[in-house]
């Protein structure tokens, strides 16, 4: 069944691919003059039409859950390449599936930080309950599982996708409760992402087309909730810490470098103070906070600019006077130019 | 140093990815004071600001689109300068232990769109492509969204704000390739090839996609050439020291009690950043840890003070890399991370290059063989020895990022693979070994 089959030879020789080389299966969606229409479309978005490619095998993918040899074949039409010219790119990258997926992909991150956090337990432990290892579909056909390199979420460790959904902070346990929710066709909300559809689903956004039926559903999806802790780590910190980077000169101000015609073309409005500063201003307002007033009213507004300008070393003193023991609610925007650089806290010029 | 949100300053605010959020927070506003400059202006201004690229290298952003040929004045332009010019994006965030583009494209996508524009118009390109990793469905989704958010608002398409400037962006997704991150692999790639890296030169600024001058960038750079627009090159150059300035966002992870993303300026020290993370988790101490992705030689804790930026931390033996700071502690065993690491490499090897297609494998399985107790004193000089003919023997950096853990926990932790041999190889180690054993020497 699989589109781009190795040989027994090879597979001895390689240890890459040992796939039998069977005919599609029965059951498969056929691809219709729809795909085709939709091949033309991402072919149009390009000024090379060999660059919609990838997009194209997303595309088959989406409608059959794999790289067919149909799909391979559609590929090559369209874009007046070979067949194995289509089949050497497919093989070479890990999304395209040489075998039928099942309904969703289950991939987890061995990869060090992941696997020493925990991950390579989570491979294991789901590896024996679907009876099934890496790029293998369990028996009812719910499941493909498979390792993966780092997915790029190594502040969420140890991480599982599913239709490359995430699911952070998992271990044996919530990564087998997932599996055997999405065995029982519940879709757990992912930690982070869009409420879970299935691989052919996300398959056809990566090819640059909207899963979704209606608008709604795809607004509802770029919208979803989600926890964002280690993300937005960094700026609570400042928040609670009273710290921010050093503030943009405002429009009042003359410019640095005022011989630079340039400067003078700039348009008012460009540092200006903002809907969103006044906002968060008043949420910091709001918090009732005194230690936050205090902070804030010791904040001169030229405080910033002289960040990073030959300071005294003593600058650096944490307990400063001027710390505030609690600033605005964590997530609230603190951009630069919010003018609340706190005295104490501007550090001296690292020396180049 | 302080934390200095700049890049993450919007990431907190509600519905960050939206453009209505983005406008209300000086979003865009950068875009109409660099489309009143001239494209040349631009440059210098970018130049001025000390920007280096923020995918690992470091290059100076500003040189790299000063190298871009541009037609002369007055003469009918020939050879390169004469093609279309064109702005890649390289959001193929998958180095090991990297995971800041994907939070910046899921928390604030129109930075990084107003970064692209900016840019395309100081090397006066009309089309933008962004190569986002195809596992990365949630951040290409955000990403695709704002785009049609921009493009309907009339900062992308024809006619740019009434400047008459025009600029077309693409968002396209990667399918699973590590490789893809290589600059010349994911240009390969884009023109719908298996990704494999080109040989140099000629260089992208030259010959790039389809042929012509083009410039690939990282997300963060590029997200941070409206602040550099904004708020000046002095204003930038007041973060960190002068060769290497800007707001950086460290990604920390692994045995630290707070992982995520910390932005301050460029050469804050990892003891800063780890107080920042509430320290190692209690009760362990940091063993080793890297200073920028898995091809960044380890560092220890004797490097805690090493100022994080890249003069600095290549001074010290290592490379800034991506700022992606794995940290492990004394549970972890350093030969076992290296295995891991090192499966990668060989995983992920495009196999172009016999040196790391072949070496690789090899590695991986020497490594194999010590972490199951059945290594050999020649082990660890084979292990060299191999890293030796991998290392500046390949087309693009993978094979030499593949050398780094093994080189440097050799180097920093040779007690460590050294207790995974038989007592009776330990024993002959004395005379093989081209390197010193640990503590034996001065």
């Amino acid at each position: 069944m699989s589109a781009l089959p190795g040989s027994m030879e090879g597979a001895l020789t390689t240890g890459l691919d040992d796939s039998p080389v069977l005919p599609a299966p029965a059951d498969l969606p056929p691809l219709t003059e729809q795909t085709r229409i939709e091949a033309r479309e991402i072919i149009a978005r390009y000024p090379v039409a060999r660059s919609a490619l990838l997009p194209m095998l997303h595309l088959v993918q989406s409608y059959q859950g794999y790289v067919s040899p149909e799909g391979v074949a559609l590929c090559a039409e369209e874009l007046g390449l070979t067949k194995a010219e289509v089949g050497a790119v497919a093989t070479f990258y890990t999304m395209y599936k040489r075998r039928p997926t099942g309904r969703h992909l289950v991939s987890v991150c061995t990869n060090t930080l992941c696997a020493v956090l925990g991950g390579q337990r989570i491979m294991d432990a789901l590896s024996a309950d679907l009876g099934v290892h890496h790029d293998e579909t369990s028996a009812d056909g719910s499941i493909t599982l498979e390792h993966a390199e780092c997915l790029a979420a190594c502040d969420y460790a140890p991480v599982v996708t599913v239709d490359y959904e995430f699911y952070d902070q998992q271990d044996v346990e919530s990564a087998r409760a997932l599996v055997q929710a999405l065995r029982r066709g519940d879709k757990p909300h992912p930690t982070r992402g869009a409420p879970l559809t299935d691989f052919r689903g996300v398959s056809r956004q990566l090819a640059g087309f909207s899963q979704h039926a209606d608008e709604a559903a795809a607004a509802a999806a770029v919208d979803a909730p989600g926890e964002y802790g280690p993300t937005l780590a960094g700026l609570r910190l400042a928040a609670e810490r009273g710290e921010s980077a050093p503030e943009m000169q405002g429009p009042e101000q003359p410019p640095a470098d005022a011989e630079e015609p340039r400067e003078t073309v700039r348009p008012s409005g460009d540092t200006g103070e903002t809907p969103g500063k006044e906002a968060a201003d008043a949420r910091v307002a709001a918090a009732d906070n005194p230690a936050e007033e205090a902070g804030a009213a010791q904040s001169h507004p030229d405080k910033g600019a002289e960040y990073g300008r030959g300071r005294p070393a003593g600058g650096l003193d944490r307990s400063g006077t001027g710390t505030p023991a609690q600033s605005e609610p964590a997530g609230g925007y603190q951009g630069p130019g919010t003018g609340r650089t706190v005295e104490g806290r501007t550090p001296p010029k690292r020396k180049g | 140093m302080p934390l200095t949100p700049v890049l993450t300053s919007r990431w907190g605010a509600d519905q960050s990815w939206r453009l209505s959020t983005y406008e209300s927070m000086d979003g865009y506003a950068a875009l109409r004071t660099a489309l009143s400059m001239s494209p040349d202006e631009l440059v210098t201004s970018v130049k001025d600001s000390g920007l280096r690229g923020r995918g690992g290298a470091g290059f100076p952003t500003g040189m790299k689109w000063s190298f871009i040929p541009q037609p002369k004045p007055g003469e009918t332009p020939t050879g390169p300068a004469a093609l279309p010019k064109y702005l890649v994006v390289n959001a193929d965030e998958g180095e090991p232990g990297t995971c800041k583009d994907l939070p910046l494209m899921m928390a604030d996508p129109h930075s990084l769109i107003e970064g692209v524009i900016i840019s395309a118009y100081a090397i006066r390109s009309h089309l933008a492509v962004i190569y986002v990793r195809g596992e990365a469905v949630h951040a290409h989704r955000r990403l695709m969204n704002a785009v049609g958010e921009a493009y309907a608002a009339g900062y992308l398409g024809r006619d740019i704000l009434g400047s008459g400037y025009d600029l077309e962006l693409i968002v396209h997704a990667g399918a699973g390739a590590y490789i893809c991150g290589e600059e010349t692999a994911l240009l390969d790639s884009l023109e719908g090839y298996r990704g494999q890296p080109r040989l140099k030169p000629p260089f992208p600024a030259v010959a790039g996609l389809y042929g012509a001058p083009t410039v690939i960038n990282n997300v963060e750079t590029l997200a941070s050439v409206p602040f550099v627009v904004r708020g000046g090159a002095e204003w930038f150059k007041a973060f960190g020291p002068e060769k290497s300035p800007g707001p950086k966002i460290y990604s920390l992870s692994g045995r630290v009690v707070r992982p995520g993303q910390y932005e301050a300026p460029m050469g804050t020290t990892m003891r800063e950043l780890l107080e920042m993370a509430g320290g190692v988790r209690p009760g362990h101490e940091l063993k080793f840890w890297t200073p920028g992705g898995s091809s960044t030689p380890y560092f220890t804790p004797e490097h805690l003070d090493v100022p994080l930026d890249f003069d600095s931390v290549a001074a010290a033996g290592s490379m800034l890399g991506t700022t992606a700071l794995m940290v492990f502690d004394e549970t972890d065993s350093i030969v076992e991370a290296t295995l891991r690491f090192t499966q990668f490499y060989a995983h992920e090897s495009c196999g172009k290059c016999t040196p790391c297609r072949e070496g690789t494998y090899w590695l991986v399985q020497i490594l194999q063989r010590l972490v199951d107790g059945q290594g050999t004193a020649q082990d660890l000089d084979l292990l060299v020895d191999t890293c030796d003919n991998i290392l500046g023997r390949s087309f693009c950096a993978l094979g030499d990022g593949a050398t780094s853990c093994i080189s440097s926990s050799l180097k920093y932790f040779k007690d460590d693979y050294v207790a995974l041999l038989p007592p009776e190889e330990q024993a002959r180690l004395g005379r093989s070994l081209r390197l010193e054993p640990v503590g034996a020497a001065s």
